[in-house]
């Protein structure tokens, strides 16, 4: 007994230190970036690994407000952060990001400029664009024979239960806005009290709220209507031919998502490398080539496939987009918007 | 033996990381953040009793029942024929039944929902009876599903340690005096067999109730439970002291099952499971 | 007669239950089709791509070391509380044991989420060291709960008499009392263990900064959707606990028959 203890122990011993030795073998510099999920070609990470000698440490969030909390609660140390434009506007206001040394970024001169003096960093003081895009319906088109080109198809009967819905408060408020008709910026009560009536309404409909797993659900054929970004939805195409995607005439979102450095971040210059990194021309592309979203950097555009150029779904003309609104910051009014998707969802 | 000096290090401990923290919820729930900082009050209480709270709890006790309702009917007897004493290979089946309990929880519910998807493994078993699809995945019954899926052991393993544990002659006396077996059942091996359906109800229902993964993955976001709700308020709405209201609502109501079910449970201390 | 066979076909339909789903993850993980609806053809694809993940086995290495670490401290922080306890006076051990019960009663959400709180209020970053102080703590109640009961059935003249024989009592407790109920320790250390292997609702809320184990990978990754990747995992974690516990069973058994 007592020999099989000590064995046990020392075992438990050496294990632990040989653990704890390879664990610190890689004591190299790092780097923690935290993105949204699936929105990056992770093997970018190595090829900046292998370049600069820094570690990146990864981790991903669902939603802006996820991201949000974690880095306004503390006790975290992300160095760089993708954050959407009311999220920017929202963190500027707050003291939560640096400002950018432009300096450190030469490759800031590929992004258009069309991208850029945008209300939410109206000084282009704190961010490089990352990718922008729109939100919409995609449909599949052997379970959808109605023309989809306005929200109110998310309410149609015929289609219950096979409908997914963004689990993300701004975007799914937002679109039920836009379908009644109201700005998705609204702090009035009586026109969010409506949207929430209407989200009420459709829920029996629903068959989710989901995040990540509406490209996997919608791919496989397990629902007929999804609320997603249109980057997502040129990847869905992609893997099934048979989805479409539309824009409704009511107007919708258009967002940016940028690359920022949060107050959290302990080495400010490692974060403006990998930013400057990520805009480099051939790794811009490498990246936009693989998640299909659609890029802000001029340079690698011009080198995506022709179709994917061409492709409205992914680059719609700004003129196109007039009933597209961006988000804004809506402050302390946002607890508003809290309480009504706790609610919808409570339900 | 000197008396606690050795147990110091772990007092502090608990202190530090037990008591600080519960203390640390208690002050959050009954305060609100104001501009001037933190105020005393109990109006996250107050909003708790909302109709739109009251309704989730309402749902996760509901489902939280059901789902313990349901081990136990199915797990009573599985506990009965794995302690019959005649069984062959009883040690095996035994293991064979802890051995999904080691696995990890996420797991076992993932295999769940590759099993319940429109062209998952059931659907494409129906389409071959020619039976339309029908939507398993995101509802309600799957929420109970993936409950009682993962906490059957809970129910079955501490009745059987304790079914075991029955002096075989006890039955035999009621045998000899004429009971028949369902009297027997009814009259001799249920009462004994109490702290361990006690302890096993405890073990379903007090996991069921504050889930929040189970709803999550398998209800598809619209079964909002109460350990859903607490999750919500401190990952993505940021409003600690509501947060940390409905956690206190939550271990009051643990403490008050837990000193309703003591009150049965005198000597097996609730360790039938290990 | 019928009797036994409905019983049989009850065990059956449990079992069946219970293993079902499992099984056709297994099956699964060998599916050369990224759907699960249709079988392509046999493939070891997603196993390699298994390991070739990076998150995937880092967070493989975090939930053993977590595992390990926490484990080890909890039994000797619990171990010295437990001999403490035991001789603590009525009202001080009845006070000492309503602290140790706190966190097993407590929801996990609700011990998880405080800890949280903790670290945040502290300032300490959330990631590996806070996910290790989290593990520790949950963990020491259970191994002081698995060596107490030892400690009673514990002969107290035993301990005096190493004394009355010149022990000092620190010789004394590792040499008598220690051994005796070093079988209480290893229940307490593999139940630990164990707890900490799989505990996913406190690592959740208690990490952060990209530091994640296995539970929080799987479930970000079922999130995202069903990933033949996590059926290659949950095949080899189901044939790892497999095989771990006939190896344990076949020990015992083994040593019972010494023993008889």
């Amino acid at each position: 007994m007592k020999k099989i203890i000590k064995a046990v122990v020392a075992m438990v011993l050496i294990s632990t230190v040989i653990f704890i030795m390879t664990g610190c073998g890689q004591s190299k510099p790092t780097l923690k970036v935290y993105n949204w999920g699936d929105y990056i070609d992770e093997s970018i990470f190595k090829d900046f690994e292998e370049e600069y000698g820094i570690r990146i440490i990864y981790d991903t969030f669902a939603t802006n407000e996820d991201m949000y909390i974690k880095i306004k609660a503390g006790g975290s140390d992300y160095d760089v952060a993708f954050p959407s434009d009311y999220m920017i506007e929202r963190m500027i206001s707050e003291d939560l990001l640096y400002e950018i040394n432009y300096n450190n970024i030469p490759n800031y001169k590929y992004i258009g400029d069309e991208f850029k003096n945008f209300s939410y960093d109206p000084t282009n003081g704190y961010s490089v664009p990352y990718m922008w895009g729109t939100v919409g319906i995609i449909y599949n088109t052997t379970m959808v024979d109605d023309t989809v080109d306005s929200w109110d198809i998310l309410w149609n009967e015929k289609y219950a239960k096979q409908i997914l819905m963004l689990d993300s408060q701004r975007d799914s408020i937002g679109i039920t806005l836009k379908k009644l008709g109201y700005s998705l910026n609204t702090k009035n009560v009586d026109e969010l009290e409506a949207a929430k009536d209407a989200l009420i309404e459709q829920k029996p409909l629903v068959l989710a709220y989901v995040g990540d797993e509406v490209k996997d659900k919608m791919i496989a054929g397990e629902a007929a209507l999804a609320v997603v970004w249109s980057g997502d939805a040129v990847y869905m195409n992609w893997e099934n031919p048979d989805l479409e995607y539309a824009i409704p005439k009511e107007g919708s979102n258009l967002w940016f998502d940028a690359m920022v450095i949060p107050k959290t971040s302990k080495n400010k210059e490692n974060a403006e490398l990998f930013i400057n990194f990520m805009s480099r021309t051939d790794i811009a592309f490498k990246n936009a080539d693989y998640i299909g979203y659609s890029t802000p950097h001029i340079e690698a555009r011009n080198l995506l496939d022709e179709d994917l150029i061409n492709d409205p779904t992914a680059y719609p003309e700004l003129e196109d987009l007039v009933n597209c609104e961006v988000f804004k910051d809506l402050s302390d009014f946002l607890r508003e918007y809290d309480k009504i998707w706790t609610e919808v969802k409570a339900r | 033996m000197k008396e606690g000096r050795i147990s110091s290090p772990y007092i502090i401990w608990m202190t530090i990381f037990i008591v600080f923290p519960i203390l640390l919820i208690l002050f959050f729930g009954i305060t609100i953040r104001t501009d001037e900082g933190f105020k005393l009050s109990l109006e996250n209480f107050q909003r708790f009793f909302e109709p739109i709270y009251l309704l989730v709890l309402w749902r996760s006790i509901r489902l939280a029942f059901i789902s313990t309702v349901i081990c136990l009917i199915l797990g009573y007897p599985m506990a009965m024929i794995l302690a019959n004493k005649d069984l062959k290979m009883k040690n095996t089946l035994v293991l064979l039944f802890v051995i999904p309990m080691w696995m990890n929880f996420l797991l076992r519910t993932y295999a769940w929902m590759t099993l319940l998807e429109r062209g998952g493994i059931i659907n494409s078993f129906l389409s071959l009876l020619r039976i339309p699809p029908i939507n398993l995945l995101y509802t309600e019954e799957a929420v109970i599903l993936g409950m009682v899926y993962n906490f059957l052991p809970f129910m079955v393993l501490p009745i059987y340690s304790v079914l075991i544990k029955i002096d075989k002659s006890l039955l035999e006396a009621a045998e000899d005096l004429g009971a028949d077996s369902y009297t027997v059942l009814r009259k001799v091996i249920f009462p004994l067999s109490i702290p361990g359906v006690i302890s096993g109800i405890t073990m379903v229902f007090m996991p069921a109730v504050t889930t929040f993964v189970i709803s999550r993955l398998l209800g598809g976001g619209q079964f909002t439970l109460i350990g859903n709700l607490i999750e919500q308020q401190f990952l993505f709405v940021g409003d600690w002291n509501f947060g940390s209201a409905i956690s206190i609502v939550m271990i009051i109501l643990i403490l008050i099952s837990m000193g309703f079910m003591s009150k049965y449970e005198k000597e097996n201390e609730g360790a039938g499971l290990w | 007669m019928v009797m036994s066979y409905l019983k049989k076909l009850y065990a059956f339909i449990i079992f069946f239950f219970l293993y079902a789903p499992i099984m056709v993850l297994i099956v699964f993980s060998f599916n050369e089709s990224k759907s699960r609806g249709s079988w392509d053809g046999f493939t070891l694809k997603w196993y390699i791509e298994l390991f070739q993940d990076r998150q995937i086995m880092s967070a493989l290495y975090n939930t053993i070391v977590i595992a390990i670490l926490s484990s080890t401290i909890a039994t000797a922080i619990g171990t010295a509380a437990a001999i403490g306890i035991h001789n603590m006076k009525q009202f001080k051990r009845s006070m000492v044991m309503n602290l140790t019960y706190l966190p097993v009663l407590n929801p996990d959400i609700v011990t998880g989420i405080s800890l949280m709180l903790l670290f945040i209020f502290l300032k300490i970053r959330l990631g590996f060291l806070t996910l290790l102080l989290a593990h520790i703590t949950f963990n020491i109640p259970y191994v002081i709960i698995s060596v107490l009961p030892k400690l009673k059935q514990l002969n107290k003249h035993i301990y005096e008499a190493a004394l009355d024989l010149g022990a000092s009592p620190s010789y004394a407790l590792r040499k008598v009392i220690i051994p005796e109920i070093m079988p209480g320790i290893i229940t307490g250390f593999l139940l630990a263990f164990t707890l900490s292997l799989d505990d996913f609702v406190i690592s959740f809320f208690t990490t952060g900064s990209g530091v994640s184990n296995l539970s929080i990978t799987i479930y970000s990754m079922a999130r995202r959707g069903i990933n033949p990747k996590i059926n290659a995992l949950s095949t080899i974690m189901f044939v790892t606990v497999l095989l771990l516990l006939i190896i344990v069973n076949k020990r015992m058994s083994k040593t019972n028959i010494i023993k008889e």
